[in-house]
C-alpha cells in the first residue's frame, strides 16, 4: 500500500511541474518547418520557370534549330547553340575520361593498400582539393597549366600527328594557345575527382570485410579481389558518383570559361578553343540585350535541363543500391 | 543419431569414430599469434588428421578463429597481425616468407561466418576460382562446376538458373554455394569459421550433413560456437581458452570424459 502511494505521488509529480503547452505555439512551428521546405521547391520551380519564360522567343524565334544550329551572330541576331552544347558534353566527357580512373585509382589506393598512418593525410588532401573555389583553378589554368601545355604537349603532339589520318585531325592544334577543349576537360577533372574518388572510396570502405576476405581466401591478387569483386560489388554507387561528378563538370562556369578559349567554331580537333553553355552564358550577358539575352536564357534552360536529368539518375542509382 | 545422455549432461556426440592412425595433414607446433602487442595464441601444438573433422571449441575470444585464420594465412592480409611457430603444411611450413599465398589459399579453402557469394552468376561464383589457377577448355570447366554443386548439395537446386547472380540465392543455398566455390578448386584442407552461425536450423541441418560428406575427401577444420554441433560433426575436438589450447582429442572422449577441470565447466555449461 505505501509503495503504491509513492508511485502515485512520483507519477503526478513531472505533471503538476509542466506548464500547460500551447497549442498554438506548436502549429507555428509546424507550419515554419513545413513553409521552409516548400520554400526550396518554389524556388527552383521559379527559376527553372523564370528562365524557361525569358528564353522562349528564342525557342519560338529558331524552333528546333536553335539546337542544332551553330550559328552565333549578335550583329544578324542569329543564335543556335549546337556549338556550346556540344563544348559542354565534350569538355565533360574528357574530364570523365581522365578524371574516373584516377579517381578510382585513388579509392582503391585508400581502402586497399594504404598504410593505416597514411590514410588520413592523403584523404584529407584529396578533400581539401574538392575545397579550392573554381576560380583559382581557372586562373592557374590560364596562367599557368595552358603555356606550359602550349609547349610541351600541343606542340610536340601537333608537329607529331600532322598530316596522319584520324589523330592528325583529333590531335592537330591549329594555333597552339594552350588553352582549348581538352584543357578545359583536364582542369574539369582535376575538380571532380575528389568528389568521385571520396564516395566511391565511402562505398568501397561499405563492403563487408568478409567478402574481400573470402576473395583473398579463394587465392585472389589484390588486383582481381579489386576487379572482379569489390568494383562489381559497388558497381551501382560508382556510377552515381561517377554520375555526380558529371553534374559538376556539366554546369562548371569560372574556371571552363578561363581556358576553354571561348569560340564559338565547331572544330574536330580537341586541342582547339570551343565554348560551353556555362561560359558563353559568362561571357555575354553582361552586354545582352534583345534576343541576345532570350538566346542566353535558352541556353541556360537547356543547361539547367540536361544537369537536372543527370543528377536524378544519379540519385536513382545511388538509392536503388541503398534499397538493396 | 545415437542419444548417449552422460552423467554431466554433456551434448549428445553422434559421430562416426576418430580415426587416430589416419596420417597427419596439418601440424601446429609451438605457434604464437600477435595483434600488434596482445598476444592472441599462445604455444600452440596440435595436429589435424587427414580426412577428419577436427572441431575448435571455447568461449568468445579464446583465439580459435585466430587459429583458423592462421591455416590460409588470411591475417596477413592486415599489417599488425603476425604469427610465429611452425604450421607444417604436407611437411611444408606454410608460415615460411617464401610460400606462396595465392597458391596456399587454393590448397587451404576457407567458408566464412557469412555467406559470401561474389557479385556474378552462380556459375561464374565458382568457375572464377577455377580459373584463377587452371586454364581448362570450357566443357571441362562445365564439368567442374557440376561436380563441385553437386558436392555441395546445391545443383538440383540451381542447375535451371547458373545464370542467374549468386545473390538471388536464400541464405542457406548462398553458404553451401560458397561451399562449392570452395570444393571447386579441389583444396587439401576445409577452413570452416562458424559456417552456420547465420542460418536457420534446416540449413544449418544441411551444412553439416554437408561436412559430414566432405570428410571423405577433405581434412576439415572448423571453428564453431555451437557444442551440440561440434560433438554432431566431428572426430576430433580442441577447447581453447584465453589464447591456450586447453585440452585436444577425440570428440567423444573429450565431451564424455575431459581430463580438464575447465573442459568439463565449458562442455557442462558452467561458463563461458
Amino acid at each position: 500500500m505505501v509503495a503504491l502511494s509513492e508511485n502515485v505521488a512520483l507519477a503526478a509529480a513531472p505533471r503538476r511541474a509542466r506548464s500547460a503547452p500551447s497549442p498554438i505555439a506548436d502549429r507555428i512551428f509546424h507550419l515554419a518547418a513545413y513553409a521552409s521546405a516548400l520554400l526550396v521547391l518554389l524556388v527552383l520551380a521559379g527559376i527553372l520557370a523564370s528562365i524557361a519564360y525569358g528564353g522562349w522567343p528564342a525557342f519560338q524565334t529558331f524552333g528546333p534549330g536553335f539546337i542544332t544550329s551553330s550559328a552565333w551572330n549578335v550583329g544578324r541576331e542569329e543564335y543556335g547553340a549546337f556549338v556550346a552544347i556540344i563544348g559542354t558534353l565534350a569538355s565533360a566527357a574528357l574530364a570523365l575520361v581522365i578524371g574516373v580512373p584516377i579517381s578510382l585509382g585513388i579509392a582503391i589506393y585508400l581502402t586497399q593498400l594504404c598504410p593505416g598512418w597514411a590514410r588520413r593525410p592523403v584523404a584529407m588532401t584529396i578533400e581539401l582539393l574538392a575545397s579550392v573555389p573554381s576560380i583559382i583553378y581557372g586562373m592557374w589554368g590560364l596562367f599557368i597549366f595552358a603555356p606550359l601545355f602550349a609547349r610541351f604537349v600541343q606542340v610536340p603532339v601537333s608537329n607529331l600527328v600532322e598530316g596522319l589520318p584520324i589523330v592528325g585531325t583529333l590531335l592537330y592544334a591549329q594555333v597552339p594557345s594552350g588553352v582549348g577543349v581538352l584543357t578545359a576537360g583536364i582542369i574539369l577533372a582535376i575538380m571532380i575527382v575528389p568528389f568521385v574518388a571520396s564516395i566511391t572510396r565511402d562505398m568501397l570502405d561499405q563492403i563487408p570485410t568478409v567478402l574481400r576476405e573470402s576473395a583473398y581466401g579463394i587465392g585472389c591478387t589484390t588486383w582481381e579481389v579489386v576487379r572482379h569483386v569489390l568494383i562489381p560489388q559497388a558497381s551501382v554507387s560508382i556510377i552515381g558518383a561517377i554520375m555526380l561528378g558529371l553534374g559538376r563538370a556539366l554546369g562548371e562556369t569560372m574556371a571552363v570559361t578561363f581556358v576553354i578559349g571561348n569560340a564559338n567554331r565547331l572544330s574536330a580537333s580537341i586541342f582547339d578553343p570551343g565554348s560551353t553553355i556555362a561560359s558563353r552564358i559568362a561571357n555575354e550577358f553582361n552586354e545582352a540585350d534583345g534576343m541576345q539575352l532570350h538566346a542566353l536564357l535558352a541556353l541556360g534552360c537547356i543547361l539547367f535541363v540536361v544537369t537536372f536529368i543527370v543528377l536524378i539518375i544519379a540519385r536513382l542509382l545511388v538509392r536503388r543500391v541503398k534499397v538493396a | 543419431m545415437s542419444a548417449t545422455a552422460t552423467a554431466t549432461a554433456a551434448p549428445v556426440v553422434g559421430s562416426s569414430k576418430a580415426d587416430e592412425t589416419a596420417p597427419i595433414r596439418v601440424a601446429v607446433k609451438n605457434l604464437n599469434f600477435y595483434y600488434g602487442s596482445f598476444q592472441g595464441l599462445k604455444n600452440i601444438d596440435l595436429n589435424f588428421h587427414d580426412r577428419q573433422v577436427t572441431a575448435l571449441i571455447g568461449p568468445s575470444g579464446c583465439g580459435k578463429s585466430t587459429l583458423l585464420r592462421t591455416f590460409n594465412r588470411i591475417y596477413s592480409l592486415y599489417p599488425e597481425q603476425r604469427a610465429e611457430g611452425e604450421i607444417l603444411l604436407d611437411g611444408r611450413n606454410i608460415l615460411d616468407n617464401s610460400i606462396d599465398l595465392n597458391e596456399l589459399r587454393a590448397r587451404v579453402g576457407m567458408v566464412f561466418q557469412k555467406p559470401t557469394p561474389f557479385p556474378m552468376s552462380i556459375y561464374d561464383n565458382i568457375a572464377f576460382g577455377i580459373r584463377l589457377y587452371e586454364r581448362l577448355p570450357k566443357a571441362e570447366v562445365d564439368a567442374r562446376v557440376e561436380e563441385a554443386l553437386r558436392k555441395s548439395a546445391l545443383w538440383d537446386e540451381v542447375k535451371d538458373k547458373l545464370r542467374q547472380s549468386g545473390m538471388g540465392l536464400s541464405g542457406g543455398q548462398q553458404q553451401r554455394l560458397c561451399i562449392a566455390r570452395t570444393v571447386a578448386q579441389r583444396p587439401e584442407v576445409i577452413l570452416f569459421d562458424e559456417p552456420t552461425s547465420a542460418l536457420d536450423p534446416i540449413s544449418t541441418g544441411r551444412i553439416e550433413e554437408l561436412i559430414e560428406q566432405l570428410r571423405s575427401e577433405f581434412t576439415i577444420a572448423i571453428v564453431t560456437h555451437n557444442m551440440q554441433q561440434a560433438a554432431r560433426i566431428s572426430q576430433f575436438t580442441a577447447f581453447m581458452y584465453l589464447g591456450e589450447l586447453i585440452e585436444f582429442g577425440p570428440t567423444n572422449r573429450l565431451f564424455m570424459n575431459p581430463t580438464k577441470r575447465q573442459t568439463q565447466d565449458y562442455i557442462t555449461g558452467r561458463f563461458g
